[in-house]
């Protein structure tokens, strides 16, 4: 055999087979296209992707030759491309998730049981911006904003009234919060022990993704390193005492959501991936401890094939960097796990029902691309947040996709398409591309402190603002088949004036039945661990918790050592 | 051609808490594109802060971003302060995701305009400049 022969046949066909391809598609080009083309143009002179990537008319083995077969694999196999697991979903479909919250504990606990009783299979909470942002419902920031977007906790009595009559041993739960996750997980660890939880027992995730968020969602409170110290601190405590529980839920999707193209979000997420991955190895946990609870995030567009191509790159460029770059041994530590989320910058206010058909293919996306969690929007979100009933409409698309489309009956059904195979690579030599431009740049903070990732999102929202508007880019009912008289009939989720009261009302009530010396001895204990990096936060933060003092408490105490974090902000 | 003087100044302002700024950012960039003077305040202002820096840099417009459903309760806020430092013949626009119904009652209260969410950029830098034109010199 010689050298040439064995490169070859590492790759999908052999190079006779594929010098006899590449003159049949030149004289296909030559002959029945051209002949096509002079009877009938093309609509458009150059077609692309999401991200803009110019398309061909059609692939061919030729454009996957260059693709090692080895990349490609098999499920559940290093590189993983065709999925983290070998059966997929013929095993258990993914975990249908519906995120929820608005109002106080108690009135988010109704809609998790009506989901939960409509069949969803888990919880995903979304907290109201003060939660997020670690203000108590109290606190003046908070007016007009408590439990209004998601629902309000202040103290570990929220979270009880959250999870009354839920068995969280049985369930996994999403918390999506950022740079007060760390407070959410100790009352959640705290709940868990109160009711007397194996904490090994509980699954779910804390999203503490907190670089995305100086990127792109912009919930921030404290200085960048003291942040990565929390998330450190939250991956490094879940290593050791919780086997099943994702401590941190690195994510696309609020990048997509703010403007980023599908290999922007890709290639920035890896970029912090990387940093995380880091600081625990730093703090002294080997990689292959705390790799195999990394739990990934992002949003699914509507471009179908480049959204499959996505998903199946991040698996492949996961692997490899676990595996080349911080020597993880385990499969587990390089195979990549991801929730997705339909993507809520395509909902449309005008003709909104069309909503529900843009979600469903936003969603057969992510199942065809190997999601193991998915969030499907509801119809009304250009409105409000959702309703019940808008949510069961979402719920039941997945169900549809799951157990009417058969899609679920093979594994990376797209596997072995010329086109995705090939976009899949394209996608994977860019992400690194752009991985390497970072770590040239001084890697991932740097680049965030000279502002350079806000930069590139900002850009390509302008370019798809523009385009929109220009009617370049289609978006029925906004820029094309648009209905001049349209009215809009929609009943939207309605906000209860008196829920800032009645939490108010409650917080108030935590405060004056506690032990207020035990909470200020512990607070006394945090502001030392707090300056000691070499520590974990954590521990002390459950006994905080559970003496019931606040986040707001917790928050206001650590702002006092660590400052806060002010964007110099790029348009 | 346009001196410096007749330049339409404009502050852009997100205020609470809220962290959606992928609109805002383009707002502010076709503004400054159509040739105003555009100054971003950044997130999370008070609607103190945004009054005061208005009347500081004697700006025509202020333009405040709100995805975050709290619109009813910081614009009466932001009226009641401009009112208070005599500032209320600097026009007031309001922009992102809000009900119809609202929008009806923002502008009642004295808001000159509400740019929904998907108005093209061509169309909110028409409706500055009419406004601006509308009101008149100062």
């Amino acid at each position: 055999m010689t050298d040439d022969n064995r490169t070859n046949s590492q790759n999908a066909f052999d190079g006779m087979a594929l010098e006899q391809l590449e003159q049949t598609h030149a004289e296909w080009e030559q002959g029945e296209v051209a002949s096509f083309l002079a009877r009938q143009p093309e609509a458009k002179t150059e077609y692309r992707t999401g991200s803009g990537w110019p398309v061909q008319r059609t692939y061919t083995a030729l454009d996957v030759a260059d693709t090692p077969l080895e990349d490609i694999g098999l499920p559940g196999q290093y590189p993983f491309t065709r999925g983290p697991y070998p059966t997929m979903y013929r095993g258990r479909n993914w975990t249908m998730r519906q995120i929820a919250g608005f109002g106080t504990g108690a009135d988010t606990n109704q809609r998790f049981k009506y989901l939960l009783s409509q069949g969803q299979t888990g919880l995903s909470t979304d907290f109201d911006m003060p939660t997020l942002m670690g203000y108590d419902s109290d606190h003046r920031m908070s007016h007009g904003e408590v439990g209004r977007e998601g629902v309000a906790v202040d103290t570990i009595d929220d979270m009880e009234a959250l999870f009354d009559g839920i068995d969280l041993t049985s369930i996994s739960v999403s918390m999506t919060i950022n740079p007060s996750a760390f407070i959410l997980y100790a009352m959640y660890i705290a709940l868990a022990k109160r009711r007397g939880y194996d904490l090994n027992a509980l699954s779910g995730t804390i999203q503490a993704d907190i670089l995305k968020e100086y990127i792109a969602q912009k919930e921030w409170i404290f200085p960048i390193r003291p942040s990565v110290r929390l998330v450190r601190d939250c991956i490094a405590y879940g290593a050791q005492h919780m086997r099943r529980y994702n401590p941190v839920n690195i994510s696309g999707y609020h990048m997509s959501e703010a403007g980023a193209s599908p290999i922007q979000e890709a290639a920035f997420t890896m970029a912090n991936t990387i940093t995380y991955v880091e600081e625990v190895v730093k703090s002294g946990v080997p990689v292959d401890d705390f790799a195999s609870r990394l739990s990934f995030f992002f949003v699914s567009q509507a471009d179908l094939f480049e959204e499959v191509a996505k998903f199946r790159a991040l698996r492949r460029v996961y692997a490899k960097i676990m595996k080349e770059r911080f020597g993880a041994k385990k499969p587990e530590s390089m195979r990549l796990r991801f929730h997705a989320q339909t993507a809520a910058a395509t909902l449309t206010k005008p003709q909104y029902q069309v909503n529900i058909v843009r979600t469903a293919y936003q969603a057969l996306a992510a199942v065809l691309g190997g999601c193991q969690s998915l969030h499907t929007n509801g119809m009304d979100e250009a409105f409000a947040i959702p309703t019940e009933e808008a949510m069961k409409l979402s719920l039941r698309t997945q169900q549809v996709i799951a157990e009417e489309t058969n899609v679920t009956s093979v594994v990376d059904p797209l596997g072995g398409s010329y086109y995705v195979e090939k976009l899949t690579t394209q996608m994977e030599r860019e992400i690194f591309a752009i991985l390497d431009k970072v770590e040239a740049m001084g890697g991932t903070v740097k680049a965030i402190e000279d502002g350079w990732f806000q930069r590139e999102i900002a850009d390509t929202a302008y370019e798809h603002a523009i385009s929109k508007a220009d009617g370049e880019k289609t978006v029925i009912g906004v820029n094309k088949y648009v209905e001049e008289d349209e009215d809009v009939d929609i009943e939207t989720h309605p906000y209860d004036p008196e829920t800032e009261k009645r939490q108010i009302a409650r917080l108030h009530a935590t405060r004056s039945d506690r032990d207020n010396e035990k909470v200020a001895a512990l607070m006394e204990e945090l502001k030392a661990v707090a300056q000691d990096p070499s520590r974990n936060i954590i521990p002390t933060t459950i006994e905080l918790v559970d003496a019931r003092a606040s986040m707001g408490e917790i928050i206001e105490t650590l702002k006092g050592l660590w400052g806060t974090y002010r964007e110099v902000p790029v348009f | 051609m346009t001196s410096e003087d007749d330049k339409i100044r404009v502050l852009i302002a997100k205020v609470g808490l809220d962290g959606h700024d992928r609109g805002v950012k383009i707002v502010a960039r076709c503004l400054r594109d159509a040739g105003m003077d555009v100054i971003y305040t950044g997130l999370h202002r008070t609607p103190d802060e945004v009054v005061s820096a208005a009347v500081q840099e004697d700006v025509d417009v202020i333009g405040i971003s709100l995805l975050s459903g709290a619109h009813m309760t910081i614009f009466p806020r932001v009226i009641e302060l401009m009112r208070d430092a005599d500032a209320e013949d600097i026009l007031l626009l309001g922009g992102g995701v809000m009900p119809d119904e609202d929008v009806v009652e923002l502008k009642a209260m004295g808001v000159a305009e509400i740019l929904l969410q998907d108005t093209p950029p061509a169309e909110i830098v028409a409706t500055v400049k009419r406004l601006v034109e509308e009101r008149g010199p100062r």
